[in-house]
């Protein structure tokens, strides 16, 4: 199916966000790093495995009446580094946004080490991982050192 | 505010210059000459789980050196059972002290204090992760021995997952171009992140479960103790526990300046044979661990350590 099929399975949004290029399978970790559950009520559209040319299978997202910001987009880094990101205004595209990796991912999720000493919530110094190694993705703590499951860190997150 | 919670926090150039002060600071260690180089000091003692060697090395250090010691005593009877953070535990002590030294039952609390903290904060050990105080002794101990540290056949054996020692210790000895061979029971191999990182910056490392097909290469054997309660039941242990075990009859092919080092408390892992071989060093070691660290407060205050300590020093 070509790639307007794709959008079209859904219907087009008249202001809000689509996050496109999410990798296959992610899209519903990618709506709990962005706190997006079920009772909320912003209409969420949601497309999994669906074919495409640059990832062979992706995942898109469409939330409706909601922006969301840079800082917000920046945890998606985490699962969807590559995603493309558009604010719909009037049904047309009127933002293209990035998502950005930054060398420190702090306070966005907890350290998956059971036994790191972050896993106390009183304590209160942020939560640092820091990327050390961008393809494929690598987070160490900050504080015990230990490489990340980034499938636990969705867990994890805060 | 510096401090070392790894031995990356240290350049080569450092840890020489650290044991180059060290080797200065022998005759203060060993109570033959008066130099209070701290005199006016306190090092705060923060042991949150039981420690011999490195919490008594640490206060004799700063004694020898004229400084002053509080300790946190035992932590069942602090604010720690009261559920105290560690932040506000830093805090106070922070507050205390001019430098800390701690160990911690949780991975990764040395950083976090140190993030905490105005004062320099020493690593005695946090969880299964670092002990770099330690590491600064080892390579003490190695270079009186050997003259250098450059290019030795360097054995690590026993414990290499949870013994945090040996952490330390293999990312110093590849910075400084040993070739290190891991001797380890499968189950207790040397964790990946510090395989991987030892890769990384270009070390060739061997990891074997032959420890004894070792020996005659080695210029340095580093026994750590296998401790039982890593192991689902007695058995287990004792089938592989047996297999790291030095007699001093396993020594007959080895080189005669090889070392045996051990972070000490040994159990069975070196017989009582081998203590009275040439190769036997865990004891001078372990007084090791006053100079080095005596040489490492020295450096985190930012004191200087003087060329002629017989000239700057009394006697006692």
């Amino acid at each position: 199916m070509s790639q307007e099929g794709n959008m079209r399975r859904v219907t087009a949004i008249k202001n809000g966000t689509v996050i496109d290029h999410v990798p296959a399978g992610k899209a519903l970790s990618v709506l709990k790093m962005l706190g997006i559950e079920g009772d909320m009520s912003n209409p969420v559209s949601l497309v999994m495995n669906v074919p495409s040319k640059k990832m062979g299978g992706k995942d898109i997202i469409k939330v409706e009446d909601r922006e969301l910001n840079q800082s917000e987009l920046d945890k998606l880094a985490l699962v969807a580094p590559d995603a493309s990101v558009a604010i719909i205004r009037a049904y047309s595209v009127a933002e293209k946004m990035e998502i950005n990796l930054t060398e420190e991912v702090v306070n966005v999720a907890r350290c998956t080490f059971s036994n790191c000493i972050t896993v106390n919530p009183r304590e209160p110094l942020p939560h640092r991982l820091v990327v050390t190694s961008r393809d494929p993705l690598e987070l160490r703590c900050r504080y015990c050192g230990k490489t990340q499951d980034i499938d636990g860190l969705i867990d994890n997150l805060l | 505010m510096p401090g070392l919670i790894t031995m990356d926090d240290l350049t080569n150039e450092e840890i020489i210059s650290i044991l180059d002060d060290a080797e200065k600071l022998l005759p203060v260690a060993r109570g033959e000459l008066y130099l209070p180089l701290l005199q006016g000091r306190i090092l705060g003692n923060l042991f949150f789980e039981p420690s011999t060697r490195t919490r008594m090395s640490f206060e004799t250090a700063m004694k020898r050196l004229g400084g002053n010691v509080v300790n946190l005593g035992d932590v069942k009877t602090s604010s720690v059972v009261k559920g105290e953070t560690l932040f506000d535990t830093i805090q106070m002590v922070d507050g205390y002290t001019d430098i800390i030294a701690m160990r911690h039952p949780r991975q990764g609390a040395a950083q976090y204090a140190c993030d905490s903290a105005k004062v320099p904060i020493m690593n005695g050990g946090d969880g299964a992760g670092h002990h770099p105080t330690q590491t600064m002794l080892d390579l003490f101990t190695i270079r009186q021995a050997h003259g250098t540290l450059e290019g030795l056949n360097v054995v690590l054996a026993g414990d290499l997952r949870y013994g945090r020692t040996v952490h330390s210790l293999s990312h110093a000895l590849t910075r400084f171009g040993c070739n290190v061979t891991f001797a380890s029971p499968e189950s207790l191999r040397m964790p990946e992140e510090i395989v991987a990182d030892l890769k990384a910056h270009g070390a060739e490392v061997v990891e074997t479960d032959d420890l004894l097909g070792q020996i005659n290469s080695a210029d340095v054997i580093y026994m750590t103790r296998i401790q039982k309660e890593r192991f689902p039941d007695e058995d287990e242990y004792a089938k592989v526990a047996g297999a790291y075990k030095l007699h001093a009859r396993d020594l007959d092919g080895a080189k005669a300046e090889m070392i045996i080092m051990h972070p000490l408390p040994r159990v069975d892992e070196i017989h009582p044979s081998v203590d009275k071989t040439r190769h036997a060093c865990y004891f001078e070691q372990a007084f090791n661990g006053v100079v080095a660290r005596m040489a490492l407060m020295c450096w985190l205050l930012g004191v200087t350590v003087p060329e002629d300590v017989n000239q700057a020093g009394g006697v006692l």
